[in-house]
C-alpha cells in the first residue's frame, strides 16, 4: 500500500487513487497530421522503465485532482508532487 | 494429566479431542494440554499417510493441524497455538481440513492507525526497543502474537536483572501500558510487511469478545522487527514420527507449561542450545539417555516406531538402539525473517551462523533487532533492541524519502561453521524436510534429477514450503539440501520468496465487515418503496436498484415483460430512469468541451434543444452514450449510461485538468438531485397534459428532442421529448425528494402500467438502439453500430477521430450490429452464443441419409453447398415442429427426401460474432436477437447457425431495425 503524496490533501493511502500511467504523454496537437504508426504510439505505446518513472496518478476518492509525481519502480520510492 | 509437572496448576477446562474428554489448565494451548493427557498422534500426513504428533509449541509447528468442531468448525488450526478454552472440541486432520458450509457467525472487524515505531515482537529484544522508543516521546505500537510478553522468556525460563525473565517481561509491559501515545496488541500476528512501511497485523480478541478477531493496518514511520528465531530440523530417517520434537518446543512444554512432553528422551544436536533444553527437562523429571550431537559425528540414523502407531519407542544411534519416547532434535537457529524479507530487504546467508540474515540497505525504514538478525544471546537481544528502539531521531521529512540504515553491529556468539543439514543414508525416502507437505530429502533428489536447480523451482515442483506454516522449520533446511545435492554453496543457492501472510489467517477475518449487504453500497431511487411494495423485481446495475419488471399473481417473467411491452406499444408505460447518470456542465468553454469529447456537433445546439450522442476513447470505440440537454448559453446537462456515471464524469474532468485547462468549465454530478420518470406510449401526450395543465403538449409546440420546464402533478419539473422505445415518450425530472410524489400521480390517472429495465431492453432492442457495454465491449465504433451519421465530419478534431481513418477501420469484415431472426419464432438464443456460418459445417455423414431416421428438434440441415448429392433441404420448421415426430419405418411425406445432420468442425471453430442481446416481442410476435457479427451489414437475409448445446440453431441475419423503420410513432 503506497503512500502517496497528494499535492492538495497531503499523504494518503494508495488506495485513494487511480493510476494514470506514464506522464507527459501529450495529446496530439493535430492528430490529422499522424502517420497511423504515430497515433498507434500514442494511444497504445508507453515506457516501462526500471528506475524512476513519471507517472500520473489521480485523488479519485479525495479531491479529484490529477498530478505527476516520480515513483522508483524498483523500490517504490517516490519523489515529491511535481 | 498425567504428565504434569508438580507445581503447574490451574482453572480445570474440560475439552475433547477425537471425540474423547480430556482436562487442561487455563494457559494451556491444545498442544500443551494434549501433551500433558499423553496424546501423542494428532493426525496423519497428508499424501503418505504417516502418524504425525506434536513438532513444535508455537506457530512453527507443521504437524499438529487440527478441525476446530466448536463453537464454530474451523479448519487447519495449528494445535499448538489454539488457547484451551472450556467446550473446546477439535479433531485430528490428515493434513486437509473441511470448510464449514455455515456462515461465520462471528464479527470482524478492522481499524487504521500510525505511529511513529512499530515493535513486532515482545520478546527481549521487542521490549526493550519498545521501551526505548517510548521515552523518546514517539508514538509507538507493539504488536506480538503471544498471550503473554516475553517471547522465548517463559519457554527458557531465563532471568533478567537476576529476575525469571517472564515477571520481567511484564513489568515493561505494564510500564509500556502507562506511558503516553503507546498501544500494546497482544495475541496479534504481524502477518504481512508492504510498501512504505504499510503492515497488517490480525488481532485474536477470543471466543468470548464481541468482535472475535481484528484486522489492523497500520502505517510506521519506523518498523522494529524482533520476530526472534525457530529452531530447524535435521534430516534424517524417521524424522517425523510422534514423539520427534524441537528441543526448543520440548524446553518450552515444560517451563511454559508444565507439561512433560515424554519419560525418556534423547537429545540429537548440532549446537550447544539443546544441552540447555535437555538441562531443564532432566530438572523437570524427563529422563535425558543419551545425547547425540553432531559435532562429535554421532548421528540419529533412524527411528523405532511402536506397533501402535503412536510414535517413537527407539532411537538408533549408530547402530545401537536407545529406548526412548521423546527425540529432542536441534539442527540450529533461523532467524525469523520473513517480514524483513517482505519488506524488500536482502538476505544473506551467514555462514558462521548458518542461517540467512538480514542484510543491508534496507529498502524500508527498518530495523532488525535481536535473534532476527543472528543474535543468539540474551544480553545481547536486550542490548540490540534497546540500541533498536532509542536510535531513532524521529523525521520531520516524508517517509518514503527516507532510506534505511544498517543495524546496530554486534559481537557474535561462537558457532560452528560446519553444519550438519542431514545424516547420510541410501535411502532418503523417510528424510522428511517438509513435514506438512510430506516432502523427502529424495522428493529433491527427483527434482534435481529433471534439471531443476533454482530453490524457486524445486519448491514449486516437490510443493516445499507451501503448506500453511510457510516453511518456517523447511525453508533453510530445503535450500541447504537442495545446494547439497547441486555441489554448491547455500548463499549461492539462496532462499525462496517469503511471502504474507506470517501465520494463516481467515477469509472471515479478512472480510471483516465487507459481507452480505455492507459488502457494496446500493443505491435506490425516491421511489424505491413504491417498486417494493408493487412486487418489484429486481436488477443490479452497478450498485442500483432497479426495478427489473412489476410480475402480477400468476404471471412468469415472460408474460409480464410481454404484457409490459404491449402496454408501452399500445397504451402507456412509466419506468424509473431515475439512475441514468447526470452531469451539470457549467462555463464559457461548456460547449467546446462536448464538441471535443462526443463524437457529433454540440455547440450548434439550441438552448431548449436536446441531443443525442456518443462518446468515444481515442482509439475510437464506443465509450458511453446519453443525450445532451442545453440549458442556457453556457451550460448543458449531459445525461449518461446508469453503469458510467462516474466513469464519465472522471473522463470530463481527466481531459479538463490535464490536456485542457484552459477551457473555463465545471463539471458535477446531478444525478441523486433528480429523479426521472420515463412516460412513453401512444397515450403518454394525454397522461402528461392532464397532468401538467400548464404546458402545451402538441408536436408543434413541444417538438422531438427539446425541453420545458413547467410543473407536473403540481410539481416543478423539466420535462424532456426523449424516446428509447420508439414511442412517443418523456422524461420527466422533479426534485429527487418528489420523486415519489410524481410516480404515485402519474400511476393515479389509472392509464399508466409501470415497466421495468427487462421492458425498456426489449422496447430499445426491436428499435435497434444499442446498450453501450452489452451491445458494445471495447471494440466497437459507432460505424459499427451502424450510426455513421452521428460522427461529425465538419468538426476539425474530437476524441477518437483520429482513429477513423486508419485503414483497419474500412475493414469488410469489421462486427457490425445486426437483428437476428430465429428460423424457429420460438427460439430463444441466449446471449453470448457465437454464431457460425453454415460453410464451415460438416455433414455427419451418409447413413444419415437414411429416410427412416429420426430428427430430433433443432437440428440444422445440411446447406446445398455441402450437402451430399441427392440431399434436398427440409423445410426447417418442419424439422423442428414435426420432423421428429416420424416414425422409423414411417413412409417419407410426398415430395421430400431426408436430410444429412451436420455438425461444427473440430475446434478451432471459425466464428463470426456473437449474440449481444435477445429477447421474445410481443410487437414482432416472435423471438429476435442483435448480435455483432462479421461483415454482418453485408450479410442481410443469410442465414447463420447459433450453437446451443448439442444444438445448432439457424438464424437470419436482418438489418438492426426490428420494428418502426420509419420512426412513425415517435409524434404518437
Amino acid at each position: 500500500m503506497l503512500l502517496i503524496p497528494c499535492p492538495w490533501c497531503g499523504p494518503r493511502d494508495e488506495a485513494e487513487f487511480r493510476y494514470g500511467g506514464q506522464a507527459h504523454v501529450a495529446y496530439p496537437r493535430d492528430p490529422g497530421a499522424l502517420t497511423d504508426e504515430e497515433w498507434a504510439r500514442y494511444l497504445f505505446f508507453r515506457d516501462n522503465p526500471k528506475g524512476l518513472f513519471d507517472e500520473r496518478w489521480n485523488h479519485a476518492a479525495g479531491c479529484r485532482r490529477w498530478f505527476t509525481l516520480t515513483r522508483d519502480t524498483a523500490t517504490n520510492e517516490i519523489g515529491g508532487p511535481r | 494429566m498425567t504428565r504434569r509437572r508438580a507445581g503447574h496448576e490451574g482453572e480445570v477446562l474440560r475439552f475433547t479431542f477425537d471425540g474423547r474428554p480430556y482436562e487442561g489448565y487455563r494457559g494451556d494451548t491444545l498442544a500443551a494440554a494434549l501433551l500433558a493427557n499423553g496424546v501423542r498422534k494428532i493426525g496423519t500426513s497428508v499424501t503418505l499417510g504417516r502418524p504425525r504428533g506434536i513438532f513444535g509449541a508455537w506457530t512453527e509447528e507443521p504437524n499438529a493441524v487440527v478441525q476446530i468442531e466448536r463453537p464454530f468448525s474451523e479448519p487447519m488450526v495449528q494445535a499448538t497455538t489454539i488457547p484451551l478454552y472450556e467446550g473446546l472440541a477439535a479433531t485430528g486432520l490428515a493434513g486437509r481440513g473441511r470448510l464449514s458450509p455455515e456462515p461465520d457467525p462471528a464479527r470482524y472487524d478492522a481499524t487504521h492507525a500510525h505511529c511513529d515505531v512499530l515493535v513486532v515482537g515482545a520478546g527481549p529484544a521487542g521490549l526493550t526497543a519498545a521501551l526505548a522508543a517510548a521515552r523518546t516521546g514517539a508514538r509507538v505500537i507493539l504488536a506480538d502474537d503471544r498471550f503473554q510478553p516475553g517471547g522465548s522468556l517463559p519457554d527458557t525460563g531465563e532471568t533478567v536483572d537476576g529476575r525469571p525473565g517472564s515477571e520481567w517481561a511484564l513489568d515493561v509491559a505494564a510500564e509500556l501500558v502507562t506511558l503516553p501515545d503507546v498501544r500494546v496488541l497482544s495475541r496479534t500476528s504481524v502477518i504481512g510487511y508492504y510498501d512504505h512501511n504499510y503492515l497488517v497485523a490480525v488481532e485474536r480478541r477470543g471466543e468470548d469478545a464481541v468482535t472475535r478477531e481484528r484486522v489492523w493496518r497500520i502505517r510506521a514511520r519506523r518498523v522494529v522487527l524482533a520476530t526472534g528465531a525457530h529452531e530447524r530440523p535435521i534430516a534424517f530417517s524417521g524424522n517425523d514420527l510422534p514423539g520427534v520434537m524441537l528441543a526448543s518446543a520440548a524446553r518450552a512444554y515444560v517451563n511454559r507449561y508444565g507439561v512433560l512432553p515424554g519419560r525418556r528422551a534423547v537429545v540429537f544436536t548440532t549446537g550447544d542450545s539443546a544441552y540447555d533444553a535437555a538441562r531443564d527437562l532432566a530438572d523437570a523429571g524427563v529422563e535425558i539417555a543419551e545425547i547425540a550431537d553432531a559435532r562429535e559425528g554421532r548421528l540419529v540414523t533412524g527411528v523405532i516406531g511402536g506397533a501402535d502407531d503412536e510414535g517413537v519407542r527407539a532411537v538408533v544411534i549408530g547402530g545401537h538402539e536407545v529406548e526412548a519416547d521423546l527425540l529432542l532434535v536441534s539442527g540450529g537457529w533461523n532467524p525469523v525473517v520473513h517480514l524483513f524479507s517482505q519488506s524488500g530487504g536482502e538476505l544473506r546467508y551467514d555462514e558462521a551462523l548458518a542461517a540467512f540474515v538480514p542484510a543491508g540497505p534496507y529498502a524500508q525504514a527498518v530495523e532488525v533487532a535481536g535473534s532476527a538478525r543472528g543474535v543468539f544471546t540474551l544480553a545481547g537481544c536486550l542490548t540490540d533492541g534497546e540500541a533498536a528502539g532509542s536510535g531513532f531521531a524521529l523525521p520531520s521529512h516524508p517517509l518514503s524519502g527516507e532510506s534505511g540504515s544498517s543495524p546496530p553491529s554486534h559481537p557474535l556468539p561462537d558457532v560452528r561453521a560446519e553444519q550438519l543439514w542431514l545424516v547420510p543414508a541410501e535411502d532418503y525416502s523417510s528424510h522428511f524436510v517438509d513435514l506438512q507437505r510430506d516432502v523427502t530429502v529424495a522428493d529433491l533428489q527427483r527434482a534435481t534429477e529433471v534439471g531443476l536447480r533454482s530453490a524457486e523451482h524445486v519448491k514449486r515442483y516437490t510443493t516445499a514450503g507451501t503448506a500453511h506454516d510457510q516453511g518456517k522449520t523447511s525453508g533453510t533446511l530445503t535450500s541447504a539440501v537442495i545446494a547439497g545435492i547441486l555441489g554448491v554453496g547455500v548463499a549461492e543457492l539462496g532462499t525462496t520468496t517469503f511471502r504474507a501472510p506470517y501465520v494463516p489467517v481467515s477469509f472471515a477475518t479478512l472480510a471483516g465487515r465487507d459481507r452480505g449487504p455492507l459488502h457494496d453500497p446500493v443505491r435506490v431511487t425516491a421511489m424505491h418503496d413504491w417498486h417494493v411494495s408493487h412486487g418489484a423485481l429486481f436488477e443490479n446495475v452497478g450498485q442500483w436498484k432497479r426495478p427489473w419488471y412489476y410480475p402480477r399473481p400468476g404471471e412468469d417473467m415472460t408474460a409480464a415483460v410481454l404484457r409490459e411491452c404491449r402496454a408501452v406499444r399500445q397504451a402507456t408505460g412509466a419506468m424509473d430512469a431515475s439512475t441514468l447518470g447526470k452531469i451539470d456542465v457549467q462555463g464559457p468553454g461548456s460547449a467546446e468541451l462536448l464538441d471535443r469529447l462526443y463524437t457529433n456537433m454540440m455547440s450548434t445546439l439550441k438552448v431548449g434543444a436536446i441531443r443525442y450522442g456518443v462518446m468515444c476513447r481515442p482509439d475510437g470505440m464506443v465509450f458511453d452514450d446519453g443525450t445532451v440537454i442545453r440549458l442556457a448559453l453556457d451550460r448543458f446537462l449531459v445525461t449518461t449510461t446508469t453503469g458510467n456515471a462516474a466513469a464519465v464524469l472522471e473522463w470530463m474532468e481527466e481531459w479538463l485538468q490535464t490536456e485542457w485547462p484552459d477551457l473555463r468549465v465545471h463539471c458535477t454530478s446531478v444525478t441523486e438531485q433528480w429523479a426521472t420518470v420515463a412516460l412513453a406510449g401512444p397515450g403518454s401526450r394525454d397522461v402528461l397534459a392532464g397532468l401538467a395543465p400548464d404546458l402545451v403538449v402538441d408536436t408543434e409546440s413541444f417538438p422531438f428532442m427539446t425541453w420545458r420546464d413547467t410543473e407536473v402533478a403540481g410539481i416543478e419539473a423539466r420535462v424532456c421529448r426523449i424516446s428509447f422505445s420508439g414511442e412517443l415518450a418523456y422524461e420527466i425530472n422533479v426534485s429527487w425528494w418528489y420523486g415519489q410524489a410524481l410516480w404515485e400521480a402519474i400511476h393515479a390517472t389509472g392509464a399508466v402500467t409501470p415497466y421495468g429495465t427487462e421492458t425498456m431492453h426489449v422496447l430499445r432492442a426491436e428499435k435497434g438502439y444499442p446498450i453501450v457495454g452489452q451491445d458494445t465491449d471495447g471494440t466497437v465504433t459507432p460505424a459499427d453500430l451502424g450510426m455513421d451519421w452521428i460522427v461529425s465530419k465538419k468538426k476539425p478534431d474530437f476524441i477518437g477521430k483520429r482513429s477513423y481513418a486508419r485503414s483497419g477501420n474500412a475493414r469488410p469484415d469489421r462486427r457490425h450490429l445486426v437483428g437476428l431472426l430465429p428460423e424457429d419464432p420460438n427460439a430463444l438464443v441466449p446471449e453470448g452464443t457465437q454464431l457460425v456460418d453454415p460453410a464451415v459445417l460438416v455433414p455427419e455423414g451418409t447413413k444419415l441419409l437414411d429416410p427412416r431416421v429420426i430428427v430430433p428438434e433443432g437440428t440444422p440441415l445440411v446447406d446445398p453447398g455441402v450437402a451430399p448429392e441427392g440431399t434436398q433441404l427440409l423445410d426447417p420448421r418442419v424439422v423442428s415442429e414435426g420432423a421428429q415426430l416420424l416414425d422409423p419405418g414411417a413412409g417419407v411425406p410426398e415430395g421430400r427426401r431426408f436430410v444429412a445432420f451436420v455438425r461444427l468442425p473440430a475446434a478451432p471453430v471459425p466464428m463470426l460474432g456473437h449474440v449481444t442481446s435477445s429477447y421474445r416481442s410481443a410487437a414482432l410476435g416472435r423471438t429476435f436477437a442483435l448480435a455483432l457479427v462479421s461483415g454482418g451489414r453485408d450479410r442481410i437475409g443469410e442465414r447463420l447457425y447459433a450453437p446451443v448445446g448439442d444444438r445448432l440453431i439457424p438464424v437470419t441475419v436482418t438489418h438492426h431495425v426490428l420494428y418502426d423503420p420509419e420512426g412513425a410513432r415517435r409524434d404518437g
